[in-house]
């Protein structure tokens, strides 16, 4: 390994796959709210999302195109924060028109990835979050075979309340034992939604699911994140996610989540 | 496709030549193995062989999405069901989502093996006039995960289409994963010589899958967006469904038109209905208007739709008096009305 591919994971002390069997349980969203909750305790966060044909955070940013900038080391991550506190950096950058990599087959995919995951300056950080695709295929064994030169700690399982989900999940579970990456535990998430008139409690997604899930493979059940309308609504109204999210009842089980998770990673 | 594709190494032989794969430039090349394997030259003779097998199936559809936990699979398991309510009818359903095959779960045949007979594999029936095929079906445990490169799951797929024996079918409903990946185009390319009547693409009104992500980004550019940039935003927006849409373009699939799932929420108790993906950028409605593409229908987030889901049951017979039945309904309708007035060879792929 010459010096600069050593560089770029070198300083990362911890990396966190954030993984699910399933799409659309919200992986990218409790990547960013978690990322955001280890900053609130402190840490320097960065969020690689290889994501290539699915929406992310950082697809978002393109709003604005951001400018990706090589240096020696390879590509510099985006900064959320004139503090620098969280770095991003996506895929999705690097491609001219992310329309293009619409029908691309696993071994073209698989190449880019890999380039892609080696290749970031980072510099700094305690915890890098990894937001994947969901499944398992091509690009989480690429994903992890080009990770795995440096560190893994091990991987978040998202998964929502219902079974069809968990079903789905529980396969994600065997490609981690089988890949032997760390399951650091389950977060269930759209775990019930309160009615902003009347505070009613809806299980729209069913409920359980999560905790049953870990109980069945003696996984940590790390929290349920529930489905936040105010929080939707402040920001609706124009108010800085960055500020607004510690004020909302999604931040209180996130927090939790993420400290029982630096607790793990610092053991 | 092209002699040298865009990926290949310098010195690339061609994908047609005799060295295809095998000389030394092709090293490293993320193309060699098909290329070594002779799979780039010819046409691959299964899609004559499929497009045999499947002239006893009068109308193809396939379901897509951008992204996932739209409701593919739950629509996907209730068009197969209303189409089937139907006796006269034939109606197969094939799940090619290998990673996350959901369809067992949702029709409620978790643990249904496939038997194999002289004239290929039975797909397992939920009705005597639904039938149904999944990769799930072959997996022992419900831990089981297929960790398959492309071209393995092409190979299952081959299989699905060239080996199953589905018999006299009237609709044939092909239920994906999400994006448009391995899967889709080995779908496409298998199907090519006996068609597709079209695509059906469901989406969320938040395409983009969370309010707070697109305030996020809002924030990050730290400033009031212009009307260019909120335009910009909403193209951004729709990236999702209007990559499925390129791709039909690209491979020549009609799309029927789009379905705009979980617009909307009401309230058991206080009967007010909340927006749990808000729309912010004009929902499907919007979109399809810019687009200049049929919108099926707008379906409500129900709880018992994912209670039903989970039991294996079917929705539309639980509870067909929801507001998300009848939406579903009249979008099978409209469905059946595309199917009627277009056959297969008006659509050559």
């Amino acid at each position: 390994m010459d010096s600069s591919e050593k560089g770029n994971l070198h300083q990362v002390k911890h990396v966190v796959l954030v993984l699910s069997g399933k799409g659309g349980v919200g992986k990218s969203t409790i990547t960013t709210e978690l990322a955001l909750a280890l900053i609130h305790a402190g840490k320097k966060v960065g969020i690689l999302d290889v994501d290539l044909c699915g929406p992310s955070i950082p697809r978002m940013l393109r709003v604005g195109k951001p400018e990706v900038h090589q240096c020696d080391a390879g590509w510099v991550p985006v900064y959320a924060d004139p503090q620098q506190q969280l770095a991003i950096m996506s895929i999705g950058f690097l491609l001219e028109d992310s329309d293009e990599a619409v029908i691309w087959r696993g071994p073209k995919k698989t190449a880019l990835i890999g380039q892609f995951v080696s290749d970031v300056a980072w510099g700094e950080l305690d915890v890098l979050l990894v937001d994947t695709p969901p499944g398992t295929s091509d690009e989480h064994l690429a994903v992890l075979e080009n990770l795995r030169k440096h560190r893994v700690d091990g991987a978040v399982l998202v998964t929502t309340p219902q079974a069809v989900s968990t079903g789905d999940v529980r396969r994600e579970i065997t490609f981690c034992k089988k890949t032997a990456v760390k399951i650091l535990g389950i977060v269930e998430n759209m775990s019930g939604f309160v009615c902003p008139h009347c505070s009613e409690c809806s299980n729209i997604f069913s409920k359980g699911g999560g905790e049953e899930l870990a109980k069945l493979t003696g996984s940590v059940f790390l929290g349920s994140v529930p489905l936040d309308p105010l929080l939707a609504a402040s920001l609706e109204e124009g108010q800085d996610f960055l500020q607004a999210f510690p004020d909302s009842s999604t931040y209180t089980a996130i927090s939790q989540i993420a400290n029982t998770l630096l607790s793990s990673l610092d053991a | 496709m092209a002699d040298v594709p865009s990926d290949a190494p310098e010195h690339c032989p061609g994908t047609s030549s005799d060295q295809a794969g095998k000389s030394s430039a092709c090293q490293g090349c993320p193309n060699q193995n098909i290329c070594a394997s002779g799979a780039a030259k010819a046409p691959d003779p299964a899609i004559e062989e499929i497009r045999q097998k499947l002239t006893t199936v009068k109308h193809k559809i396939l379901v897509l999405s951008g992204k996932g936990g739209v409701g593919k699979s739950t629509f996907s398991a209730h068009l197969s069901h209303a189409l089937a309510s139907d006796d006269s009818k034939e109606v197969a359903l094939l799940d090619v989502d290998i990673c996350g095959p959901s369809i067992p779960k949702i029709m409620g045949l978790e643990g249904e093996q496939v038997h194999q007979s002289g004239s290929g594999w039975s797909p397992v029936y939920v009705e005597d006039n639904l039938a149904v095929m999944s990769i799930g079906f072959l997996l022992s445990s419900p831990d089981d995960a297929v960790i398959w490169r492309g071209p393995k799951k092409n190979g299952m797929i081959k299989q699905f289409l060239r080996d199953v024996d589905w018999g006299e079918v009237d609709y044939l409903i092909v239920d994906t994963p999400p994006g448009t990946s391995d899967e889709h185009l080995s779908i496409v390319q298998y199907l090519s010589g006996a068609g597709i009547d079209g695509a059906v693409i469901i989406t969320t009104p938040q395409v983009l899958g969370s309010p707070l992500l697109l305030h996020f980004a809002a924030t990050i550019t730290h400033e009031k967006k212009s009307s260019s940039q909120q335009k910009q935003f909403w193209e951004v927006s729709l990236q999702d469904v209007r990559k499925e849409i390129r791709f039909c373009k690209k491979v020549k699939i009609p799309i029927i038109g789009v379905i705009e799932n979980m617009s909307g929420f009401v309230c058991p108790k206080c009967k007010n209905t909340s927006q749990i993906f808000p729309p912010t950028t004009g929902g499907a409605q919007r979109m399809c208007e810019e687009l200049n593409l049929p919108l099926l229908g707008s379906v409500p987030l129900d709880p018992r739709i994912g209670r039903s889901c989970d039991e294996g049951k079917s929705f539309l017979t639980e509870v067909p008096d929801s507001p998300a039945a009848v939406a579903y309904q009249n979008i099978v309708q409209k469905i059946r009305d595309y199917c009627s007035s277009h056959t297969t060879s008006d659509n050559p792929v």
